[in-house]
């Protein structure tokens, strides 16, 4: 996974609350096989004003011009601002991935959906929560000033406006330390194997029925 | 700190008292970090084939193996058609990625599987505790946020991503950090018409899309004890819905005797062994919520979704509200582009609403329980003439079978149903069972987003019984002057 440690870039406001993993990527594109290629269809319905399918050259396909990510203003962002509950719904990977291969670093919301939240920091996409009233703010900023760019150091756990705001937020150490050093979580949890082992052989005395392979 | 029952004093000998989410995370905790992030245990592994093939391929890549493929049950449910079986998947992307699980199946060596073809094939929710391959006490976990579903078995049972599957795939574990605990108690009798769909619809009209976010939901109080297990499925189904990872309730007899005979539960003297344990899984007396929310279920009355989320749902009785009314800034934008998305107007009554399709089914309401309820509906009437389709897509196999032995089918066909084989089928249209820009379906699923169910489609979520009103009335209609 790749590292996160400090970015800067520019911010999108996308001012929506409950946005879904249906919207961030539409299910006809959850029928890939792969990892990668969901970029392009990020919130397809609300990019593109005709109906997107997998293996369509999407360069061909006509832009909403009033879907904010397609605004010349908010070319290459690679900060998403957005309203509460952001993620909700399914528990599709391929929401992060489609973020992530948009160009997106890190999301700023007041709330996140649990799994979607959880997935981001699989995928090396930083999601920060801040209050109601500093994402009012950053909105307030974001509209009035054409090219606003963020620093967030996840170290130091902050957010900063240059020159003006800074903004502290919370995170898991576990979480960060992943994140900082884009560790790989299945090697760190095969460190206890022992432990998983001791654990099993402990369960199934107790409770055989859940581990039928070892009956006789 | 709220108190679920008055606290009792505790000899120093008593444990404190503990919910039953505590008790079933205590249980699979394997190791716990510095900062409370703990390595969990994960029981029962369910696979299908949209949130896999990154999962297996990430394995392979890195030379890893299934840690225990006795977990691991298996089915293809999302992509699969539910018409034509028998000839295959025509669209040659969802195709592949069916065959591409029947391959992962195979080359890791999977045991439980049932692919398309098989029998026992169905939707992963239905066909877990048809099976009995969910337990009381146990973890289960899936690629699908929908796994809320079989905490109806006092099991923990969440969905996660696909990065999390491998992990799970890779280790038995995930690393996890303990949630915490929300109390929703429904007390009261639910009236004539009233199901658990229009309960968790309530529920979720109360506390909202992001209420029972970062909780673990308990659901109870005797009108969750009154439902049947198909019917505590639904409620805890739709838990993730109400932004909880994790819904459950807690064992008493219907847990018990549904699971007796099933073919993956323990069988004769070690079925009365895990009995014994199962019965331990309820929240103690005294045992504390994070937060406690309390229902009169008598007051719950038949639910229509009227917009694009499921919090915004209301009674059959009443008119679609008005944005206008609405003070909060964020919350009336939402409803007016939820309105015009929808092609509402403000006040229209919700009975007035007409519909173009019909769809019953989904890991929410597709169990026998729930054709049987919504046949009731449609027994000896037809399907209004203004609905170019109405479908009843069972859960899974064996219950389509179970359906057609009481003879539903016959009354759904009769009425101008359509009957078909199982799968997710148009809860989010990965087959071709899709709505077009601007129809409107009565949906017995559990999600009502933009495009959800097609792109530009619109979707009202309600009960099984309330879809076949709808299906009869060609618009909605209250069930309880039907039945």
């Amino acid at each position: 996974m790749e590292p996160f440690r400090v970015h800067t870039g520019l911010m999108a406001p996308l001012d929506r609350a409950n946005v879904d993993t249906d919207a961030i990527i539409p299910k006809q594109f959850l029928k890939s096989i792969k990892r990668t290629g969901f970029g392009e269809n990020a919130f397809d319905e609300w990019r593109y004003m005709d109906h997107g399918e997998p293996g369509v050259d999407n360069s061909k396909r006509p832009l909403n011009p009033n879907f904010v990510l397609n605004l010349p203003r908010y070319k290459g962002a690679t900060i998403l601002l957005t309203r509460k509950n952001f993620g909700c719904g399914s528990s599709r990977e391929h929401a992060p991935w489609a973020l992530q291969q948009f160009g997106f670093r890190a999301i700023i919301a007041p709330s996140f959906a649990d799994i979607f939240y959880n997935n981001c920091f699989k995928n090396g996409l930083l999601p920060i929560v801040l209050s109601e009233l500093q994402v009012d703010h950053l909105f307030n900023v974001g509209m009035a000033t054409t090219g606003l760019k963020l620093n967030i150091d996840l170290e130091r756990q902050v957010v900063e406006v240059p020159g003006a705001e800074v903004y502290r937020f919370e995170v898991d150490d576990s979480r960060k330390q992943s994140l900082l050093n884009g560790w790989d979580e299945i090697g760190l949890t095969l460190r206890h194997i022992d432990k998983i082992r001791a654990y099993e052989a402990s369960r199934a005395s107790t409770e055989p029925w859940i581990f039928p392979e070892q009956r006789g | 700190m709220t108190n679920f029952a008055q606290t009792s004093p505790q000899s120093p000998l008593q444990t404190q008292p503990r919910t039953l989410y505590d008790k079933l995370w205590n249980a699979h905790v394997v190791h716990t970090e510095s900062d409370g992030t703990a390595l969990i245990y994960i029981d029962r592994h369910l696979v299908h084939e949209v949130t896999s093939p990154q999962a297996f391929e990430g394995l392979e890549i890195n030379g890893r193996k299934p840690w225990r493929l006795k977990s691991i049950l298996a089915t293809a449910d999302h992509n699969v058609p539910t018409l034509g079986r028998h000839e295959g998947i025509t669209d040659a992307v969802s195709r592949l990625q069916v065959e591409t699980l029947d391959k992962n199946i195979e080359k890791f060596g999977v045991r439980d599987y049932f692919g398309m073809n098989d029998a026992r094939q169905g939707i992963v929710h239905v066909i877990g505790p048809e099976q009995g391959a969910t337990l009381p006490g146990m973890t289960v976990v899936c690629g699908d946020s929908h796994t809320s579903t079989h905490g109806a078995f006092a099991a923990l049972a969440f969905g996660i991503g696909t990065s999390e599957v491998e992990h799970v795939l890779a280790t038995q574990c995930l690393v996890a950090k303990k949630s915490t605990s929300l109390l929703i108690r429904l007390d009261g009798n639910v009236g004539r018409g009233v199901t658990a769909k229009d309960i968790v619809l309530a529920i979720i009209g109360k506390i909202g899309t992001a209420g029972g976010t970062g909780y673990a939901i308990e659901f109870a109080g005797s009108a969750i004890r009154a439902l049947s297990m198909e019917g505590r499925m639904t409620v805890c189904n739709m838990a993730i819905e109400a932004g909880a990872r994790a819904g459950m309730v807690a064992v008493d007899d219907k847990t018990i005797e549904y699971l007796r005979g099933r073919p993956y539960a323990p069988q004769a003297a070690q079925f009365d062994q895990a009995t014994a344990y199962w019965r331990t899984l309820h929240s103690d007396i005294g045992a504390v919520f994070d937060r406690v929310v309390e229902m009169d279920a008598a007051q719950i009355t038949p639910q229509v979704t009227w917009g694009t989320s499921p919090e915004m749902v209301a009674s059959i009785a009443a008119n679609v509200p008005d944005p206008a009314k609405e003070t909060d800034p964020v919350k009336r934008e939402a409803m007016e582009r939820a309105l015009q998305y929808m092609g509402i107007n403000p006040g229209t009554p919700i009975a007035e609403i007409t519909i173009d399709k019909v769809f019953i089914g989904s890991c929410t309401n597709s169990r026998i329980e729930d054709l049987r309820a919504a046949a009731g509906v449609v027994n000896g009437r037809r399907v209004a003439s203004n609905v170019k389709l109405a479908m009843v897509v069972p859960g899974s196999g064996l219950v389509k079978r179970q359906a057609e032995a009481e003879g539903l089918d016959q009354v759904f066909l009769a009425a101008g149903f359509e009957w078909r084989e199982p799968g997710c089928s148009m809860c989010l249209g990965m087959n071709d069972d899709r709505l077009s820009p601007g129809e409107r379906c009565a949906s017995t699923s559990n999600r009502n987003f933009e495009g959800r169910q097609g792109a530009g489609g619109r979707t009202h979520l309600v009960s099984p019984e309330m879809a076949a009103a709808a299906a009869i009335a060609g618009r909605f209609a209250d069930v309880r002057e039907i039945l």
